[in-house]
């Protein structure tokens, strides 16, 4: 099993027709992923790799059943995007775009309030069930089938834990990206409530970094309702206060959101921390064989 | 994105929130007109740097004569600004405000932020004004009160009520109308203008009982600045690192650290987990430059050679996890620049991922002396080699 996508997810793609729409459009399809449709307004009833192009997502639910939506769309438009895909009932929404501004987000966390949409993003690498579908920008090579969950708030800081793991002999189950920025749709802590349920999971790798205190609360969850091992990593250690370190989340700000805060807050909860990115792998293995 | 104290009182000003009288000036001549417009004494001179802790830093002086404006003025234009938030060698001050000294008889704090845990834009007021509003958070956290708001009403009338009918003792009259209108005018700021903060502190009530911004501070949303092109006029490049602005102008990642390692990653995360590995290393990251993750040949030339521009560099660390980002094209992007710039300092490259063999194949084919690790603990080790000795 996995959770949120497998092999019976139909993705439409918001935004197919721009240059990073169309690339992902072809790598998930090159990867099995079941794409059903694109939206592109202005666009309809043209075709990418042989997949239909509609105006609207609601075109998209209704010809094609689509019931797994990720986005490419610009940043000013992004939001709107979002919303498109909640109002039409569309069960998980995965975000890639980075950039949108916070207040947007403001609005498209208001409205997912009271809905069963999961929102996975933005500015994330979307969410992989390996050997099943992949449903983001993530270089699905690298991934193998397996009981490895993978939770994180970084990109490319995820392909390298995930190539450790699966370079030790460790598959996963599903990995998600949640995203790098201050207002996300979901949290470690509900895929963690996820990951729990799904009977495929053996154990989580959690990936945190500095701002915020998102790790600290999936710290506190885990040690009071998560029974499975996890081993986690916090990026950042070495990050001066007050500046943006690339993602709009990850700033140290009035004396929250440090690493060494999460750090403590993890193995507090009885976690193991990787010290170093460097041996990741290692220490997911040494903690699935005692448990 | 960061604008100055003076910047935001003239927003403020304009939209309800009533800010002292003021001059912003850039000569001692200027400051000199300046205290014969502006009611005193006394007055007050103040430094306009972006970094915080200026009070502690000597930039905002209270003076009691109109020379003192002026050599005061003077004097903070001439030196170099140090305070706690901007490293010892200080900031330059291009410009200084004038402005009334008020007759304080309370100080508040009220400021608005979005709370991450909630999603919502975040009021918070207290009655410890004139501090660090963290320090008073640590401290005396039931001095700090919050209304998070709604964004499909706005902020409510209520919500100011909540507020203020908290203070012991609870102010005039005039003072309450006065704060619950100011507390719905900021909220329109802040949603109006992107704000990612906007904060009054201190908030002051007057001996005749009017209530004024006597500091403020506007951080605006960069993500948002797309349709603010008002607010991206008030930019003030010279506040910024000219490294840090070289690499903001092609659109990549890039802060300067304290440390002489040199370094390119892609992708945030992995940017920030790199620095810890040298950090770990025995060494000191020189930068973060995140190159993202869809950068072209060009864009990595052009880091590699912000990189190579910064003096204290003394080894170079790549660590690239090709998955939109091919290796191929990072490896081009670095030859590339190697042409341009003459490389000294040793370099160490880690390649993984999306066409890993071709990009592996074209540094070895280039003139480039470089290390290849074959993984990040390898790279670190390479990385420790170089410093040892030097620090």
């Amino acid at each position: 099993m996995s959770i949120l996508v497998d092999e019976n997810s139909r993705i439409v793609v918001q935004g197919m027709t721009g240059r990073e729409g169309t690339f992902h459009t072809q790598q998930m399809l090159a990867y099995g992923t079941k794409v059903a449709g694109g939206v592109s307004p202005g666009k309809g009833g043209q075709a990418v790799e042989g997949v239909p192009v509609f105006n609207t997502v609601r075109e998209a639910v209704e010809k094609e059943g689509a019931n797994v939506a990720v986005i490419f769309v610009p940043p000013p438009f992004a939001a709107d995007a979002v919303l498109e895909s909640i109002s039409n009932g569309i069960k998980v929404i995965v975000c890639i775009t980075e950039g949108i501004p916070t207040l947007d987000m403001v609005k498209v966390s208001r409205c997912l309030k009271g809905t069963d949409t999961v929102l996975i993003g933005p500015n994330c690498p979307g969410i992989i069930s390996p050997g099943k579908t992949k449903v983001g920008i993530m270089p699905g090579n690298i991934h193998k089938p397996g009981h490895m969950a993978v939770i994180s708030r970084s990109g490319t800081l995820t392909y390298e834990v995930v190539y450790q793991l699966t370079q030790v002999g460790m598959g996963q189950s599903t990995c998600i990206g949640i995203g790098g920025d201050p207002i996300i749709g979901s949290t470690f802590i509900d895929h963690l409530k996820r990951f729990q349920e799904d009977p495929d999971t053996e154990g989580v790798v959690l990936i945190g970094e500095i701002g915020g205190t998102a790790e600290e609360e999936a710290a506190k969850f885990i040690e009071a309702s998560f029974t499975k091992p996890v081993v986690a990593f916090i990026a950042g250690q070495t990050a001066p206060p007050g500046k943006r370190m690339g993602h709009a989340g990850a700033i140290i700000s009035g004396g929250q959101g440090k690493a060494e805060d999460k750090i403590k807050a993890l193995e507090q909860a009885g976690i193991t921390v990787a010290p170093s990115l460097s041996h990741l792998g290692q220490t997911a293995l040494d903690v699935m064989k005692n448990a | 994105m960061k604008i100055h104290e003076y910047q935001a009182k003239e927003i403020l000003g304009r939209s309800g929130i009533p800010v002292p009288k003021g001059q912003l000036v850039t000569s001692p001549d200027e400051a000199a007109k300046a205290s014969q417009r502006i009611d005193g004494p006394p007055w007050v001179v103040k430094a306009q740097v972006h970094a915080g802790g200026r009070g502690k830093g000597g930039g905002v002086k209270v003076v009691k004569d109109p020379g003192e404006v002026v050599s005061v003025t003077e004097s903070l234009l001439k030196a170099s600004l140090v305070t706690p938030q901007t490293g010892p060698e200080g900031v330059k001050v291009h410009k200084v405000l004038v402005e009334e000294g008020v007759n304080i008889v309370k100080e508040l704090y009220l400021g608005m932020v979005v709370d991450r845990k909630i999603g919502q834009p975040t009021m918070i007021f207290s009655q410890a004004g004139g501090m660090e509003i963290e320090e008073v958070a640590k401290e005396t956290p039931e001095l700090i009160w919050k209304e998070g708001v709604d964004p499909a009403t706005g902020w409510l009338p209520y919500q100011s009520r909540n507020l203020i009918y908290r203070l012991n003792p609870v102010p005039s009259a005039a003072v309450v109308k006065q704060l619950s209108s100011l507390m719905g005018n900021l909220y329109k700021v802040f949603n109006t203008l992107d704000c990612s903060l906007v904060e009054i502190n201190p908030l002051v009530i007057t001996a005749d009982d009017q209530v004024l911004a006597v500091d403020a501070k506007i951080n605006l949303d960069d993500n948002a600045l797309f349709r603010q092109k008002e607010m991206m006029a008030l930019d003030d490049p010279s506040e910024e690192d000219p490294l840090e602005l070289m690499a903001k102008e092609v659109h990549l990642n890039y802060i300067r650290l304290d440390g002489n390692i040199g370094a390119m990653v892609n992708g945030a995360g992995l940017a920030m987990a790199t620095m810890d590995l040298i950090k770990a290393a025995g060494a000191e990251p020189a930068n973060f430059l995140d190159v993202g993750g869809g950068a072209n040949e060009e864009m990595i030339s052009q880091g590699f050679g912000i990189i190579l521009k910064d003096p204290r560099v003394k080894a170079i660390l790549v660590n690239i996890f090709g998955g939109i980002l091919r290796c191929d094209v990072l490896a081009r992007g670095v030859v590339a620049a190697a042409e341009k710039n003459q490389i000294e300092v040793p370099l160490i490259v880690r390649l993984e991922g999306t066409n890993v063999e071709e990009g592996r194949k074209i540094l070895k084919e280039s003139d480039l002396t470089f290390l290849l690790a074959s993984n990040l603990a390898e790279a670190a080790e390479h990385v420790a080699e170089q410093v040892k000795g030097k620090n």
